[in-house]
């Protein structure tokens, strides 16, 4: 019991971290079907940023000037470079996306050096929140949940009440007749764009400190959350939600089950010993694969499934 | 006519120009340096390479050897073994006598393979390995070769200074290891000298990590913790180590860490004041044993590594290697890798803080003094500005780190 609610707790923060960087993905991915390699460049920019801030003026001030900050970078991004690769296709893009991204980890590198920064947690929320069985939950985490909380429940507000959101969201199935109805569209892409990457910046702000802050944290954050796009469909910001949280559980639990193929096949009765063929692929244990088998789903949902879990159009 | 002669000025010119580079070449000893300078364990590689080429200035100053300077040429591996014979290749093919590697005891694996190949292939270009930190306990026994130079203790001996460094009151611990050749060799040696030395402790969980995958070590904590373990036994370097104990930390859990790499780069800062007297490391050196041991001239050596960069002095014991490397080239006389590497085994000398050592014979295996060090408030000098740092808590004299080889070494007709 001690075991699952502790984890069910971790589960549930990562799960969230994952949504910040995979909400703002699945919007950029489903509305201009760009499958944005550099996004979780963004997460680390963020990241960056926020520690650079938090040398001068503190934390708190970061958490809000750091997103902008990759907001800005992200308008940017999507004006002077994607508009122009747009032209040439969707393969122009992905590798133009895919280029920035390894230009932006090499940035990073060189600007703050290739050994993690000592980004901590701001002192008003370095404590025990609570103990749970004497692990200690701490408050940070606690945080955590309550800002992607409140972006989930900002962007699902956003996206269902207001003006904008209407339009965004029909420019997500219907682009060209949102522009013949005398939008502009263009605009609406670059805000996304840039809404999106604040969203990873936001996502890196707090992700930063929660992991550690080095310049190899968008390549380890970047397949993964591909998959919670994937997996979640492609348009649908509650299957992107379902999709982190239990990519965010799986993976932990995961970790807690001591179990493997060879155990299974005990209790029905086969026992597995060395001359088994494929004894070495049967005891392997749960723990370690854990890490494999979110894309071990992404590869199933693809093929029985290629729209996603709720997603309302095929990939 | 007139064609030919143009063509003969042409291979005269080009002739001499080939004379001048190789001439250019001979003026320095140039060591290929191969490690992950970019991806996951990117940090690694980078500390390995700048303390390097703060020895090697060092060295250099003194003379280098036989009026030659030495000269570090770095490939980047991406910690992929592909790569790293990509960068033996280079280095054959611009006639370098010495390829350096520290991580990743796969890579050293099949660096060594290549080696021997290649140099029985060709006698007249051959290269030497200087393993500075690839540490499985195969690589200098079953596999052992004798182009491969460790320069590092391996897995077995630190395993046998881990067990003896278990303070009293601990009897169960946990094992999380990376699931590769260092990983396990680290599991299976561990096991064997905690089973011969401290029979009263008992494993109480045993795990092996995909490498470098993991971001959140939080689940592997839930599950240490309630397996009751009161320690946590660890091989992981890298992000693999700084997160993990970063997490373990974090979650407040009773633990103490005994580990073998806490202590490179980026370890202090993850484990942060909250590990005061927490976390043990098995360790070649520390910045502060110098000042323990008195030890004027190694302490203003390490103080200006200090001045420069803003990380541990942890490898500062890759002087040795280019002591011994000196020495050698200047007992065979000349830069050829047969006659070096015959004049470097069993080699004896003092390291810089002046401790025994030798590079067995045997084996082609260092053996040198080490240390285990605690993380703590109160040291002179403390590990990358958090306030605390590593404290010697043991020496431990090449004499008692030396374990029998069962290598079998095939020695070239010089």
């Amino acid at each position: 019991m001690e075991v699952f609610i502790v984890s069910l707790l971790n589960g549930l923060v990562y799960g969230m971290l994952l949504f910040m960087l995979a909400s703002g993905l699945t919007l950029i991915l489903s509305m201009m079907g760009v499958l944005n390699f550099a996004h979780a460049s963004a997460y680390m920019l963020g990241a960056y940023f926020a520690y650079t801030i938090s040398l001068y003026v503190g934390f708190w001030p970061a958490l809000i000037i750091a997103p902008i900050l990759c907001g800005f970078v992200g308008a940017a991004i999507e004006m002077w470079g994607l508009r122009r690769v747009h032209r040439n296709g969707h393969i122009a893009e992905l590798l133009f996306t895919f280029g920035l991204a390894l230009i932006i980890e090499k940035g990073v590198q060189m600007g703050w050096g290739l050994l993690p920064v000592p980004y901590r947690v701001p002192a008003l929320l370095d404590f025990p929140l609570f103990s749970i069985y004497g692990t200690n939950f701490p408050a940070y985490r606690a945080f955590m949940l309550l800002i992607s909380g409140m972006m989930f429940g900002a962007i699902w507000l956003g996206l269902t009440r207001t003006r904008i959101g209407l339009v965004i969201q029909a420019a997500l199935t219907h682009p060209e007749m949102v522009g013949a109805l005398g939008h502009n569209v263009p605009r609406i892409f670059t805000l996304v764009f840039a809404a999106g990457t604040a969203l990873a910046g936001l996502a890196g702000v707090i992700g930063g400190n929660y992991q550690v802050t080095e310049p190899a944290m968008a390549f380890t954050m970047g397949p993964i959350v591909f998959v919670v796009v994937v997996f979640g469909g492609l348009g649908s910001l509650t299957g992107c939600f379902i999709a982190s949280i239990l990519m965010g559980l799986i993976q932990t639990f995961a970790v807690v089950f001591d179990v493997s193929l060879a155990d299974l096949l005990a209790k029905i009765g086969f026992i597995v010993t060395a001359k088994t063929p494929l004894a070495e692929v049967l005891t392997v244990t749960l723990p370690r694969i854990g890490a494999l088998l979110p894309f071990l789903m992404m590869v199933l949902i693809l093929v029985f499934r290629p729209r996603g879990l709720m997603g309302t159009r095929d990939t | 006519m007139r064609q030919s002669f143009w063509l003969r000025m042409l291979m005269g010119v080009l002739l001499a120009l080939g004379v001048t580079v190789t001439a250019q070449a001979q003026q320095t000893i140039k060591i290929a340096y191969t490690d992950p300078l970019s991806g996951p364990f990117a940090q690694v590689g980078d500390a390995n390479l700048k303390q390097m080429n703060y020895i090697i200035d060092h060295i250099n100053a003194k003379g280098g050897a036989l009026g030659k300077k030495f000269e570090l040429v770095p490939f980047d591996n991406k910690s992929n073994p592909a790569d790293a014979l990509i960068a033996l290749k280079s280095a054959t093919d611009q006639n370098m006598p010495f390829i350096m590697q520290c991580s990743g005891s796969n890579i050293a694996a099949a660096l060594i393979e290549a080696i021997n190949k290649h140099n029985d292939r060709n006698p007249d270009n051959r290269i030497i390995y200087l393993n500075c930190g690839a540490v499985a306990t195969e690589l200098t026994n079953e596999q052992c070769s004798f182009w491969h130079f460790r320069f590092d203790l391996h897995v077995g001996m630190k395993a046998e200074v881990m067990s003896r460094a278990i303070p009293k009151d601990v009897t169960k611990v946990y094992m999380i290891n990376q699931d590769y050749l260092f990983g396990q060799s680290v599991q299976r040696d561990v096991k064997a000298f905690l089973a011969k030395n401290r029979p009263d402790v008992t494993v109480v969980g045993d795990e092996l990590i995909p490498l470098g995958k993991i971001k959140d070590f939080s689940p592997y904590i839930t599950k240490i913790k309630a397996s009751g373990a009161q320690a946590l036994v660890t091989g992981n370097w890298g992000p693999d180590m700084n997160l993990l104990i970063k997490a373990g930390i974090d979650a407040g859990a009773d633990l103490r860490y005994f580990t073998f790499y806490a202590h490179l780069a980026g370890g202090a800062t993850a484990i942060g004041p909250g590990g005061d007297g927490k976390v043990l490391s098995v360790m070649s050196f520390g910045e502060n044993v110098a000042p323990e041991i008195g030890n004027k001239e190694a302490e203003a050596f390490t103080n200006g590594f200090r001045q420069l960069h803003k990380f541990d002095f942890a490898a500062a014991t890759f002087r040795t290697i280019f002591e011994y490397l000196q020495s050698a080239i200047n007992k065979a006389g000349s830069v050829d890798p047969t006659k070096i590497a015959f004049a470097m085994e069993g080699l004896s000398q003092k390291d810089f803080l002046g401790y025994d050592s030798t590079m067995r014979k045997d084996d082609h295996q260092i053996i040198s003094a080490y240390y285990v060090g605690l993380f703590k408030k109160g040291v002179k000098y403390d590990a990358e500005g958090t306030g605390l740092g590593w404290a010697t808590t043991a020496t431990i004299l090449s004499k008692d780190v030396n374990q029998p080889t069962i290598c079998k070494m095939k020695r070239p007709s010089a």
